[in-house]
């Protein structure tokens, strides 16, 4: 697995929000770490969970146990440093509105947060420039924004992905999208392929990690055997990953693009799935995947079945 | 967001780039009157839509007389233009920028736009103005000149005066032109844009610079700070079902083809649209309902595609995440208490309460065609418009 694992203790920015308050309860029922939450002027509070969930943190962390009562719940605090220094959190996930999530994502490294998965949507391009080049020599990774999260089957979930559909395995997935990714790792995990991370890089043009950063991780990772990569139309990130592929990896991928039908010149959804002027369409995509050797899923319904009869012949020619 | 020309204009020239004196005319007479006050010959008559290209579909026309302006602008208001950029549909003419024409000795290209490998926004400058700056990146690449910056630190007017030096050797004019550059730099950040493009820029015989041609595109996830910029859209530039879903904060995109599409999130919305084509059909939209889809906005998605006419089937394909399928299956049943389903409803319910959302809709009589899978979906979609 890479980035995040059973031991990953996470807070979460943005907790006592909607958003942040359910998917709190989510991940701890997934077993994650969720070990505090931060939300300015609300510090000191504790947030009770449901039984089922508290279970989760108590057993797992002690934190909840405050003033010797039995209820388990989350403390929240003021702010990301003060989270950190009672916490020993080296990851937060944040929920909170695209106002004011660069100024959240900054002060969690600022704080000495090692990993930030930026959920958020919405947030101005501009934004995430001034926060990339804010964490520029900064050891702060970041996921997102617009983006699903991280997920290591089993162990720890950072975001918003149904936890069920995963199932603990070899295969890595990389994608630029949300839903897709949960089709093709349901697609996965009904063919019996387990998944050792899953994470989703956003759907933004300036995005905090590439398909590369997450590539190189998976191809150093002894857990992981393939990597399915699902891409799609704007940018030259696929293009890029394509060109990492053919010079760098030896595990097999497969790849999906996603857009092939999409008109140029109109935004799809995410901002970044826009074709201007020729560039960053579907076929080009395709084309960079295939002249890197990379296996590429003509259907979005067959992405699975690619990387299942890829592993099942790479087996057989191993044993000839 | 996209805004015209003319309005672009008015932005350039509030930060200090030169554009040409002219007027926005709505009838032919007004263009008339607009010929006489510019009083200068000729004009440019051009009409205005949100699509490059105008010059070959009739959209711009040089005229000597205010009867001649009088004729083109009466040819272009009302005109359905049919363009590379159109996406394959037809945008009416509703307005004509009249302006004086200016002449050109040299013409420039200048962008900036956000380079998103690098992660930050770019200036690019080329000596090969007027044609399509990715027809000069194919041929003649290395007339084009690129330079990165930080919003927050705009390169000073040494730097500029370098950068633009390359494609520009008279020593007097460098500065005029860095100044150009500067002043769109700071433009672009100033109000979020994705892209703003003077193609072309044009150096005129007595040593003036002006933006002959004028192009913003906004940060449309920026628009919250930027009230004076949401003002400027023109809402007859929109698809009717797209201003109709943006009422709800649904992402829309209208289409060709027959298949009405509802989907949660925008890969799998476009990987759904895909799918329809691999199995020979065309998807007569993108829509995206979102995470934090409720009862009245899945009914409203619904009320989008069941009035669209040219829809003979819908396919809604929902991975539940975040949006529970129970909710679907509640939005549609709440939209059909009001409009009749004349159409075939193919509906793939994934994830979360999937199996609660199966059950009202099979309780609630309503003759929908369930599909086990994404595959099972199109086929079924894309058999119930004939083509299967």
């Amino acid at each position: 697995m890479i980035l995040v694992d059973r031991n990953t203790k996470v807070i979460c920015q943005g907790i006592t929000g909607n958003q942040g308050l359910f998917h709190s309860e989510r991940m701890l029922e997934y077993g994650t770490k969720l070990v505090g939450g931060v939300t300015p002027g609300k510090g000191g509070t504790v947030i009770l969970l449901p039984a089922k969930s508290s279970a989760v943190l108590t057993s797992g962390s002690p934190v909840g146990s405050k003033g010797g009562q039995t209820a388990a719940g989350v403390p929240v605090f003021n702010a990301v440093k003060e989270a950190v220094a009672k916490t020993g959190a080296t990851a937060s996930v944040i929920y909170v509105p695209a106002k004011f999530a660069p100024d959240a994502a900054r002060e969690a490294a600022d704080a000495g947060i090692q990993l930030i998965v930026l959920i958020t949507e919405g947030i101005p391009t501009l934004d995430m420039i001034r926060v990339k080049s804010f964490l520029k020599n900064k050891k702060t990774r970041l996921i997102g924004p617009n983006c699903p999260g991280i997920i290591t089957p089993g162990q720890c979930k950072i975001g918003i992905m149904p936890g069920y559909i995963h199932k603990p395995g070899r295969i890595g997935v990389i994608s630029r999208s949300g839903t897709l990714t949960y089709e093709v790792v349901w697609q996965l995990t009904c063919l019996g392929l387990g998944q050792s991370t899953c994470i989703g890089i956003g759907g933004d043009p300036v995005a905090g990690s590439s398909f590369i950063d997450m590539l190189e991780l998976f191809q150093a990772d002894a857990d992981t055997e393939a990597v399915v990569l699902i891409g799609e139309i704007g940018g030259r990130s696929e293009e890029a990953a394509a060109d990492f592929i053919r010079r760098k990896m030896t595990k097999p991928v497969v790849a999906f693009v996603a857009g092939a039908t999409a008109p140029p010149g109109k935004r799809m959804g995410h901002a970044g799935a826009i074709i201007a002027g020729g560039l960053g369409t579907a076929k080009e995509k395709i084309e960079a995947f295939r002249r890197a050797g990379v296996t590429v899923a003509d259907s979005p319904a067959v992405i699975g079945e690619t990387m299942k009869r890829l592993l099942e012949s790479s087996q057989r020619s191993a044993f000839s | 967001m996209n805004i015209h020309e003319y309005q672009a204009k008015e932005i350039f020239r509030k930060f200090g780039i030169p554009v040409s004196e002219g007027r926005l005319v709505t009838t032919p007479g007004e263009a008339r009157e607009a010929f006489s006050a510019l009083g200068s010959v000729p004009v440019v008559v051009k009409a205005q839509v949100h699509a490059g290209g105008r010059g070959k579909a009739g959209g711009i026309k040089f005229e000597k007389s205010a009867g001649e302006a009088e004729k083109a602008a009466a040819g272009m208001i009302g005109l359905k233009m049919k363009t590379h950029q159109t996406g394959g549909l037809e945008k009416t003419v509703h307005k004509v920028w009249i302006e004086q024409l200016t002449d050109i000795a040299k013409e420039f290209y200048l962008g900036v736009t956000i380079d998103r490998e690098v992660g930050l926004p770019v200036i690019i400058f080329s000596s090969a103005g007027g044609m399509s700056i990715e027809e000069v990146a194919a041929q003649s690449p290395e007339q084009i000149y690129r330079m990165h910056f930080e919003p927050d630190k705009l390169p000073d007017g040494k730097t500029l005066q370098a950068f633009v030096s390359k494609a520009l050797s008279n020593a007097d004019r460098q500065g005029k032109f860095a100044k150009i550059v500067e002043n769109t730099a700071k433009l672009f950040v100033s109000v979020d844009a994705s892209l703003v493009e003077i193609n072309p820029l044009c150096l005129m015989p007595d040593g003036g610079i002006r933006a002959v041609d004028a192009k913003i595109n906004f940060d449309d996830n920026a628009l919250f700070r930027h009230s004076d910029v949401e003002a400027l859209r023109d809402p007859l530039e929109e698809d009717p079902r797209e201003r109709e879903a943006k009422k709800f904060d649904l992402s829309y995109v209208g289409l060709n083809g027959n298949i009405g599409c509802m989907v949660n999130g925008a890969g799998l919305a476009m990987a759904t649209m895909d799918i329809i084509k691999l199995y020979g059909a065309e998807p007569a939209n993108f829509l995206d309902v979102g995470g934090n889809a409720t009862t009245e906005k899945i009914a409203a998605a619904f009320n989008i595609l069941t009035s669209d006419k040219n829809v003979k089937a819908i396919l809604i394909n929902i991975f539940g995440g975040i949006v529970r399928c129970n909710l679907i299956a509640e939005g549609i049943l709440a939209a059909l208490k009001n409009v009749k389903l004349s159409v075939p409803l193919v509906v793939r319910l994934e994830g979360t309460n999937a199996k609660e959302g199966k059950e009202l809709l099979e309780k609630s009589g309503v003759n929908v065609i369930a599909a086990s899978s994404l595959s099972d979906a199109a086929e079924k979609a894309v058999k119930a418009v004939g083509r299967g």
